[in-house]
């Protein structure tokens, strides 16, 4: 009997790190405490460019380190957050005529699925789809994705924390006419191509 | 009174092309801040922050030589009667 207790107890021992290995799904929360978390848009139109920025980005990713295939997650940019330079284009940037920042706060991208996927070590790249959402329009979306995985980095950009942190890069084109954002009119200056770039990290807090 | 408004105007002129040039010679709109990027050095992630700064642009440089030349029209509309009366 006490041999049978110790032979069990040395199996569930050599059981545990095995259950280890089998990664379930770690949830990123992209709330930056850092602030650096951004998206830059530029507008380059035959007489103006607008080039900006907008820090106000929240959302969870769920990644699974041993299968980045399956990832999902939602990405939220404050439309308020959304700035300019030049005090007067912000104004109207963010005014009824044009994004109607009080109407429609959020601009919201889920990932649902992901194609192409290629992983390098600690790098994975994808093309991702899902619903994009913009001044009250929603459109099913591809974007090309870059992930970098970083296991027990959290500690080293924020002291005290233990966790892993989740880098997503991305740069696309929406049009803004697709989403109804003033629609084939003042395209001499204001591009209707507008190019985004995405730079955030996620936390996975562990304890 | 006419030549104080041909003053003015004259002021208004020399001093915004001077703010103008020395802010800078900024040829796109006026800007009131400043880009300032930050790499993180974990995620290599260029973090963009903005700082107060005032960069007049072309539309403060218009701005100030239609005001000028409103003070000169009303000095050049202006009867000469007036400028006698200052005198």
């Amino acid at each position: 009997m006490k041999t049978n207790i110790t032979l069990n107890s040395l199996l569930l021992l050599l059981c545990l790190p095995a259950a280890n290995l089998k990664a379930s799904p770690e949830t990123f929360d992209f709330k930056d405490p850092k602030g650096v978390n951004n998206a830059v848009f530029q507008l380059d139109a035959p007489l103006e460019s607008v080039n900006g920025s907008a820090n106000g980005i929240s959302g969870t990713v769920n990644f699974d380190p041993a299968n980045p295939g399956a990832t999902t997650g939602v990405i939220d940019v404050a439309a308020e957050s959304l700035t300019v330079p030049n005090p007067l284009q912000k104004e109207h940037l963010h005014g009824p005529n044009w994004l109607d920042v009080a109407k429609y706060p959020d601009i919201r991208f889920e990932a649902q699925s992901f194609a192409n996927v290629k992983t390098d070590g600690n790098i994975t790249t994808a093309l991702v789809t899902g619903p994009f959402s913009l001044h009250g329009v929603t459109q099913t979306i591809s974007v090309p994705l870059t992930l970098t995985y970083l296991p027990g980095r959290l500690g080293d950009r924020v002291p005290g924390m233990h966790g892993d942190l989740l880098v997503i890069r991305s740069q696309f084109v929406l049009k803004r006419g697709d989403f109804n954002i003033q629609k084939r009119h003042y395209e001499d200056k204001v591009s209707n191509e507008i190019h985004l770039t995405l730079a955030i990290a996620g936390a996975a807090v562990k304890p | 009174m006419k030549r104080i408004f041909y003053w003015l105007a004259a002021i208004t002129t020399v001093g915004a092309s001077l703010v103008w040039t020395f802010a800078g010679g900024n040829l796109g709109w006026t800007k009131t801040s400043d880009v300032v990027k930050q790499l993180d050095p974990v995620t290599g992630i260029e973090g963009i922050t903005y700082h107060q700064a005032f960069h007049p642009g072309v539309d403060f440089l218009g701005a100030a030589l239609v005001l000028a030349a409103i003070l000169a029209a009303i000095g050049f509309i202006l009867p000469r009667k007036s400028l006698k009366k200052a005198q």
